[in-house]
């Protein structure tokens, strides 16, 4: 009983909660990265240095008024924020943040599937946000959408087909333990699949220089433009969860998840000391940062050229990477 | 057997406001977009929404009261709108500015453009998503604008020059100030250029975008960069000094393909020859009076005349009537840049892409002030 139902509940419950409390601090990150960047100080008024303004902001958007315009499809308007964000932290249960059962909900032995299939689902949420809201900037956000998603789950599932060759399983926990055995992490057998990993993945969470569907300056803020409240927070929250699971995601296929630098080499055994889930929540901390730090960099792509990258180079690359570790695999 | 055409769905062009209340409009511009799909069909520009009347209300003002009103009238760059209509009184009048005067003016108005472009280069990266530039390019005109404060006590609306001169001389050190802006600014283009000009998304998004040839852009009216980026050599400051230009040295940057790219890499051209001409000024600043020798009681002779400066925005013209009685004029008609430039939109956007609409906009540098008026 209380080693099926109670423990798990209790990790799910501290997990959701850190996942939740992360997203608050996240947009608070990027927004003192941002400034930093751009030579300026961020939010400086809520306590010191600003750091209670995680805490500001869902208060604010709590609070305020969560408006339903009057020609919105109703059910669909409240489902899309929800399909958005529930996907984005269930992934999170097959996430290994370290070594022992404590630091993981369960490991499956189809965990990358799981986690290709769960995400998809999020595109639902901003396709039925913008049919929903019956309004035009927001209809053609969605449409975008739609098709970027689509095109950049291919990109990724392609090249993750690569490292699920090389690592022999589907496994999260297998994965990490497969780079064990390798004594090298998957980032330096398979260099190509991370950067088009990554690149994907920026474009699955709409971040710059793909956040087409929310293009500020030209949709006025796409999808959610007709969003408030509440429901606006929860497509935020869901933007930022995933930010947290590709960077998760890719800190475990491509840089040893919880493992240290260099895990066969003895002479780096000191590094041991230092815990795995520690060095876990640092590789991902850098993934976030170079997230944050590219928006703070690039202009945006335009619509079709990010089709035309997406099918034209990253898809042929992809593929092209599946056959070379194919036949790799089987040479040695 | 004659094949019939499968079924298809129906196709509708969406139209979509862009504007007046838009995030990318710079003000607001109401462009009406028929769409297919994402691209742009048609499109209808709506402008007027913030007209105020200043060319009416200049006929119940006295000479010197209209220098306020032309403050507003673009009221990103006000020094060059003082300078255009307070040089067109002045040969109404047949004036002589003292030397001095206008070289503090040809300073003040370069100093304006940096302001000016430094404004529309944010605006324009904005546009286009790269956020950093924004704010690299405010934390430079911000300088410029504490250097207008020294002077004149003002940031936006200067009401800085008199028609005659200047109301004040400049106040001691100020130039030494101005030259150590121009070591700044020196330092920082590389900055943007960094973030930008080589940038393979910058290139993506601005080469080939809203091309337009010299032939089309000179019928639709075009001035300034707009036109200058397809290659038509026209710059009032050559073609017809005014203030002090005849005096410097500087080159006018041409483009050659007339697109987005190529007006943005002359705007960035043009920071370097402003500094240049600023610097020269400042080298060659002569000792004397600031303010020629004009009557109290300003009463052009009747008469018309008109008078271009260039503005940076493009060719700014006053045309002035006086009927020589009264101490106001009788006409007052300006010929704005950016009014007659938002002629260029239309055939810019027709054929791209709704992203590409902001970025034209961007492109050809409209202040909504000066097009309403």
């Amino acid at each position: 009983m209380v080693e099926t139902l109670v423990i798990p509940l209790l990790k799910i419950a501290v997990l959701l909660n850190a996942v939740l409390v992360s997203v608050t601090f996240m947009t608070l990150l990027e927004r003192k990265i941002i400034a930093w960047a751009q030579s300026r100080l961020g939010p400086m008024r809520v306590g010191p240095y600003g750091v209670l303004q995680a805490v500001a902001d869902p208060i604010k958007l709590i609070l305020k008024e969560d408006i339903t315009p009057a020609k919105a499809d109703k059910w669909m308007f409240t489902l899309a924020p929800i399909l958005s964000l529930v996907p984005a932290l269930v992934v999170f249960s097959v996430i290994p943040f370290g070594a022992e059962e404590l630091f993981y909900i369960t490991d499956i032995n189809v965990g990358l599937l799981f986690i290709i299939s769960v995400t998809s689902i999020g595109v639902y949420g901003i396709i039925l946000a913008g049919w929903a809201s019956n309004s035009k900037y927001p209809l053609l956000a969605s449409l975008r959408a739609s098709a970027q998603l689509i095109s950049y789950e291919i990109v990724v599932t392609m090249t993750l087909v690569s490292v699920i060759l090389t690592a022999g399983t589907l496994s999260m926990v297998g994965i990490v333990e497969a780079q064990q055995e390798a004594g090298l992490w998957f980032g330096f057998v398979q260099p190509v699949a991370f950067v088009l990993v990554l690149i994907g993945g920026l474009a699955e969470t709409n971040r710059n220089p793909f956040d087409m569907p929310e293009a500020e300056q030209e949709l006025t803020g796409g999808f959610h433009t007709e969003y408030s409240g509440m429901r606006f927070a929860l497509f935020f929250l869901a933007e930022y969860a995933n930010m947290i699971v590709i960077s998760a995601v890719v800190t475990v296929l491509f840089w040893g998840g919880w493992l240290r630098p260099f895990p066969s080499v003895d002479a780096l055994a000191l590094l041991d000391l230092i815990p795995g889930w520690i060095w876990f929540f640092a590789k991902m901390f850098v993934f976030l940062y170079l997230f944050i730090w590219i928006r703070a960099t690039l202009p945006r792509y335009r619509y079709d050229q990010l089709m035309r990258l997406g099918w034209k180079v990253l898809i042929p690359i992809a593929i092209a990477n599946v056959v070379v570790t194919g036949v790799a695999k089987v040479l040695l | 057997m004659a094949i019939e055409a499968a079924p298809m769905f129906d196709t509708d062009e969406l139209v979509i406001n862009m504007g007046p209340q838009h995030p990318s409009t710079h003000g607001v511009l109401r462009v009406v977009l028929r769409l297919d799909g994402e691209r742009v069909v048609d499109a209808d520009v709506v402008i007027g929404y913030i007209h105020r009347g200043i060319e009416k209300l200049t006929e119940n003002r006295d000479w010197t009261q209209i220098i306020l009103l032309t403050d507003r009238i673009d009221y990103v760059a006000a020094a060059t709108n003082n300078l255009g209509y307070c040089e067109t009184v002045e040969k109404l009048m047949q004036v002589e500015v003292p030397r001095r005067a206008r070289y503090i003016r040809t300073v003040l108005a370069e100093l304006q453009r940096i302001a000016s472009h430094c404004l529309w280069l944010g605006t324009h990266a904005m546009d286009i998503g790269a956020m950093t530039v924004f704010l690299y390019a405010f934390r430079e005109r911000e300088l410029i604008l504490d250097l207008f404060e020294e002077y004149c006590g003002a940031r936006l609306t200067y009401n800085s020059m008199r028609i005659g001169g200047l109301l004040l001389d400049i106040p001691s050190g100020w130039d030494h100030r101005v030259r150590a802006f121009c070591d700044v600014m020196d330092e920082k283009i590389p900055e943007y250029e960094e973030l930008l000009t080589n940038n393979r998304i910058w290139l993506e998004r601005t080469r080939g975008i809203g091309v337009i040839s010299g032939v089309d852009a000179t019928a639709l009216g075009l001035s300034g960069p707009p036109l200058r980026g397809s290659g038509v050599y026209r710059d009032v400051r050559k073609d017809e000094p005014y203030a002090a230009y005849d005096e410097f040295e500087f080159h006018v940057p041409l483009g050659t393909n007339g697109d987005t790219y190529d007006r943005y890499l002359i705007r960035l051209e043009e920071f370097r020859q402003s500094l240049r001409i600023i610097r020269q000024a400042l080298d060659g600043l002569p000792e004397g009076p600031v303010m020629g020798k004009v009557p109290r009681l300003i009463k052009p002779p009747a008469g018309e005349t008109y008078h271009a400066i260039e503005s940076p925005k493009g060719e700014l013209g006053y045309f002035i009537v006086s009927d020589g009685r009264a101490t106001n004029p009788y006409r007052l008609r300006v010929r704005p840049p950016s009014f007659c430039n938002l002629q260029g939109l239309r055939p810019l956007i027709i054929g791209h892409m709704v992203a590409d609409v902001v970025a034209l906009i961007g492109t050809i540098d409209v202040v909504l002030g000066e097009v309403d008026r």
